[in-house]
């Protein structure tokens, strides 16, 4: 499957998105500059937001990126049910691009959070989860100052009622404690999906955490969020 | 208008010497020139003489002293650069711009020889955080600026250290290093050989910031120090970060670029003339074609701006005057360039303003700066030495354990690299706090290690043996993640070089690191030197604060080491003697030291090789399972490092260590170098393998249980684990949160 990896200027994990999606076999990861008209073209299987600082974060984190003509691009490929992934700086650009739902604050402590974070799998729906299990915790690293997921209240309630919820931080048992959110993100939300579940937002990085090598505990979990993307049994599948 | 009225940094013999060199009264461009070129920052015009007594070569050194960045050769076609800068005085003044533009600094010159940036190494000097809020302000501003900038470009802060000392209390110390890695036969350099090229001049627009930061950097901080704001240069990482990618994708699309330079102190000035000075040309540029953010700029406000993110292009002609595949790639990412002259075969640096030349001076003029001998005399107190906090003795080994470990200088450093992305390249092995060095992998499927290190209370004492033994430190950490030590690039700050007993303290230091990188076999490949840097309040200079930064070959994977306690059960061993070494320790900073155990540690380089050599051995042959050195607090807090990283506490009996110390304090927190902790399974195979090394050791005890337990004659300490890390986790949130 060809994978689009979207760079915009400022994005700084495209390659190593590019290297980690590359490491699983079935995956064929293309570098897409975002004015390269290969976007609209080209079929691919699925399209990645890579993280960085898109156009340098100005206004808000993701804000110039969503109003770019490859975001329409995006956009048009997503209402088409084509498996779209955003992490990190990616997320942020699919939320101010609303193909998510909510925003994403500044973390709670106004500080940049570089860590190694366990997270919850909720919803094995998606393309980028149905590899996994419920309540499967990964071992997934973060890198970022604006992760705070929010939402009105009534708004909430609903993205959790329909399972839209699709990573959440917890401890190395698996519980979402106020100890192990590392932003001060509502109900412990690491990442969100769209209702039809072919749009998928995290803030951990899973392609830092393709290879055991790069892992603290030797867990490639990370590749486990990729290499979902050839499960072929999420409910919008093809 | 004359010289006199210019307010130049120059001095009045250094004026004469311009006037009779040339013949004539520069006019006020070419001042300003020779002014920056000429400045301590620029032209080491009081050290040069000195540096040449560093070891600079050896089997793997490609490139050394004298570029942009050194270069090593690390096997499979690939090479590795290096190099470190400091912004000192602008941190000192605008801690977060000054930090920013710092990092840029260094990675422009990582660029500049066409590798591409993997790792950012930060080593940091501040006051006590503890007692001074100013000193807060800076250290909080100074990361964020680190953590902005960096993580806005990509390239991961991986290491680094943050030392806290009264004397650095108005004159911090922003030191940062960066690590590249390029194909062996890709290398670019500064010059221009060839009349006829262009100079092509990309990224960020000239500006009025930054102007004269070369000769700012080169004097004492002023006590109204705000008002030199103007010479802090505005950072845009966004900027940056167009420009490496820009520029890794036109060097990795193969397109001939003769030379390349970046743009930092002395902005334009200083980039001319070095690549042209290099390659024994001249260049003919036309300032009317320089980017300008303001339209009324001076041609010496264009020369001499310090504007960030630029670099300097030598291009052949036909590259700049089509649609190739250069200016393509420039395009694409929106990268502005200008066209402003070309190299010619007549060796003078020519510069017009509208055709009319405003400024025509021999490159080799400008280049060459002439050198200062300052007199030196041995101080009679330790220069940068402040009034003594230490008071009466500890009432038990657990009290000062813990007052040590929850002292700033020890404590975990956590709410700093927490603000660093030391993930991003998906190259990072071993992460901050897990090792005593970071490791990185390279993409010939080898590993490299990377440390820096630095002791200002040591080299206070004694300068020659407290810069020697930052390199030790620095080469030990190395060696702790299994890394063999292959380079170095080296710092030495001090303050006004015009006072003797500080340039005897630059002078001692220099001789001890040069002594010891020879007798290790260690090549100093690179490196910088920082005078001026005195308290602006009080006039008194910083301590002398000689910075190592080593990189250390692993050839496999499964050579690295972290420094946990791993396996229950486990002996731990101590490898190397501990002497009665107490001077500048961080337990002689908090309590009074018995009269005959307050000298510095003095490193042996011999003692120190075998050592390393035992270490790396005891790795190759899997022996081991953790190693961590002893430095910072000695032996006790390598310990408790070592229990708190695992999660596992030890049992240690401390009559077994091998010391000629007499207090058990003393071996606990004696600071001597050439020691290392490790532990492993096979006990009989270590004993055996280090009877052979010839290193004294011994067994000291077992790793187990919930708390590390010290036994002594007289009893044991006990402290769990838990508390221990509550109390060194905690102590630096506490203050700055």
């Amino acid at each position: 499957m060809k994978v689009a990896v979207v760079r915009f200027p400022g994005s700084n994990c495209d390659l190593d998105m590019v290297s980690a999606l590359r490491t699983i076999p079935g995956l064929e990861p293309v570098l897409v500059w975002h004015e390269d008209a290969a976007l609209g073209r080209e079929e691919f299987g699925a399209v990645v937001l890579p993280g960085g600082f898109a156009f340098a974060d100005r206004l808000r984190a993701g804000a110039i990126a969503a109003n770019s003509p490859a975001m329409a691009k995006v956009k048009r490929l997503a209402d088409r049910g084509v498996p779209v992934l955003g992490v990190c700086n990616g997320f942020q650009v699919l939320v101010e691009s609303q193909l998510l739902p909510g925003a994403l604050l500044r973390n709670s402590g106004l500080k940049f959070v570089c860590d190694w974070t366990h997270v919850r799998v909720e919803n094995t729906t998606t393309p980028f989860t149905s590899g996994l299990r419920k309540g499967q915790v990964l071992d997934l690293p973060i890198a970022h100052g604006e992760g705070r997921y929010f939402l009105e209240r009534p708004e909430l309630e609903r993205l959790e009622k329909d399972g839209l919820v699709a990573f959440r931080y917890c401890d190395e048992a698996g519980r979402p404690t106020s100890s192990s959110n590392p932003t001060g993100t509502l109900h412990n939300i690491a990442g969100v999906c769209n209702k039809e579940g072919n749009v998928v937002g995290l803030m951990p990085h899973p392609e830092r955490a393709a290879e055991a090598l790069l892992t603290p505990l030797g867990k490639a979990d990370g590749s486990l969020v990729l290499s979902s993307l050839l499960v072929k049994r999420w409910r919008g599948g093809a | 208008m004359r010289a006199e009225q210019l307010g130049l940094g120059l001095t009045a013999d250094e004026i004469a010497t311009v006037r009779r060199s040339l013949g004539r009264e520069p006019n006020e461009t070419e001042w300003s020139m020779i002014d920056a070129e000429w400045s301590e920052h620029s032209s080491y015009k009081s050290s040069k003489a000195l540096l040449k007594l560093f070891p600079t070569t050896g089997k793997r050194v490609v490139l050394g002293p004298g570029y942009d960045a050194g270069v090593v050769d690390v096997g499979g076609g690939y090479v590795a650069t290096l190099h470190i800068e400091s912004h000192n005085h602008p941190s000192a003044i605008d801690p977060y711009g000054g930090a920013s533009t710092g990092i840029g600094g260094v990675l422009r010159d990582i660029l500049s020889v066409a590798s591409r940036p993997i790792a950012l190494v930060d080593i940091l000097r501040f006051g006590l955080i503890d007692e001074s809020g100013h000193s807060r302000w800076l250290f909080k501003n100074v990361v964020r600026g680190i953590a902005d900038y960096g993580n806005c470009v990509g390239v991961p802060t991986v290491a680094g250290e943050v030392e806290f000392d009264d004397s650095f209390e108005r004159n911090c110390l922003v030191d940062v290093a960066c690590v590249g890695i390029a194909k062996k036969g890709g290398l670019i350099l500064g010059e221009a050989k060839k009349p006829g090229d262009v100079l092509v001049l990309i990224g960020g627009s000239t500006g009025r910031d930054g102007i004269k930061g070369a000769t700012f950097a080169s004097a004492n901080l002023k006590a109204d120090a705000a008002s030199d704001r103007s010479s802090v240069q505005v950072p845009d990482p966004f900027i940056k970060k167009l420009l490496l990618d820009s520029l890794l994708e036109v060097i990795e699309s193969g397109e001939n670029i003769p030379g390349m330079k970046d743009l930092g102190g002395g902005g334009l000035s200083t980039a001319l003339s070095e690549v042209a000075s290099k390659g024994g040309t001249g260049v003919d540029v036309e300032l009317k074609r320089v980017r300008l953010r303001e339209q009324d700029m001076s041609p010496t406000e264009i020369m001499t701006s310090e504007s960030q993110e630029r670099m300097l292009l030598v291009l052949p002609a036909s590259a700049a005057s089509s649609k190739s595949g250069v200016i393509k790639i420039l395009e694409k990412y929106d990268v502005p360039y200008s066209v402003i002259g070309r190299v010619t075969a007549h060796p003078n640096l020519v510069i017009r303003w509208g055709g009319k030349v405003v400024a025509d001076l021999p490159a080799s003029l400008v280049t060459e700066a002439p050198l200062i001998p300052w007199p030196s005399r041995k101080p009679k107190k330790p220069v940068g030495s402040s009034r003594s906090r230490a008071s009466g003795q500890p009432s038990s080994i657990q009290e000062a354990l813990i007052t040590i470990l929850s002292s700033p200088n020890v404590a975990s450093k956590r709410w700093v690299f927490r603000q660093y992305d030391h993930e991003v390249g998906i190259r990072t092995v071993v992460r901050p706090g897990q090792g005593d060095a970071a490791v990185l992998r390279l993409p010939n499927g080898k590993f490299l290690a990377i440390k820096g290190d630095g002791n200002s209370k040591h080299a206070s004492l004694d300068p020659y043996a407290g810069a020697a033994g930052c390199v030790a430190e620095a080469c030990r950490n190395v060696v702790a993640v299994g890394g063999e030590p292959i380079a170095l690039v080296d710092h030495l700050q001090s303050g006004d070089p015009s006072d003797p007993e500080v340039y005897w303290t630059f002078r001692e230091a220099l001789q001890g690191m040069a002594d010891y990188c020879r007798a290790f076999g260690l090549p100093v490949v690179g490196g910088k030197v920082s005078f001026y840097n005195e308290d602006s309040a009080t006039g008194r200079a910083i301590k002398p604060s000689p910075i190592a930064l080593v990189v250390g070959l692993i050839e496999d994977q499964s050579r690295i080491k972290t420094m946990s306690f791993k396996g229950a059960g486990e002996s731990v061993f101590v490898l190397g003697e501990t002497r009665p070494e107490l001077g500048g320790s961080e337990y002689s900073a908090k309590f009074s030291v018995a009269k005959g155990a307050g000298a510095a540690p003095r490193p042996d380089p011999a003692v120190d090789l075998a050592t390393c050599k035992a270490v790396l051995g005891l790795i190759e042959d899997g022996l081991v399972s953790s190693v961590h050195d002893c430095s910072n607090g000695g032996l006790g807090v390598a310990l408790a490092e070592m229990a708190m990283a695992g999660g596992v506490g030890a049992r240690i009996d401390l009559t077994k260590v091998p010391t000629t110390c007499e207090a058990e304090a003393e071996t606990l927190f004696s600071e001597s170098h050439g020691r290392f902790v490790l532990s492993g399974g096979d006990e009989r195979a270590l004993l055996a393998a280090l009877r052979r090394s010839g290193v004294p050791h011994a067994v000291i005890g077992k790793v187990g249980g919930a708390a590390l337990s010290l036994a002594t004659g007289r009893g044991a300490a006990r402290l769990r684990v838990a508390s221990m890390k509550a109390r060194f986790e905690g102590a630096i949130p506490e203050l700055m949160d």
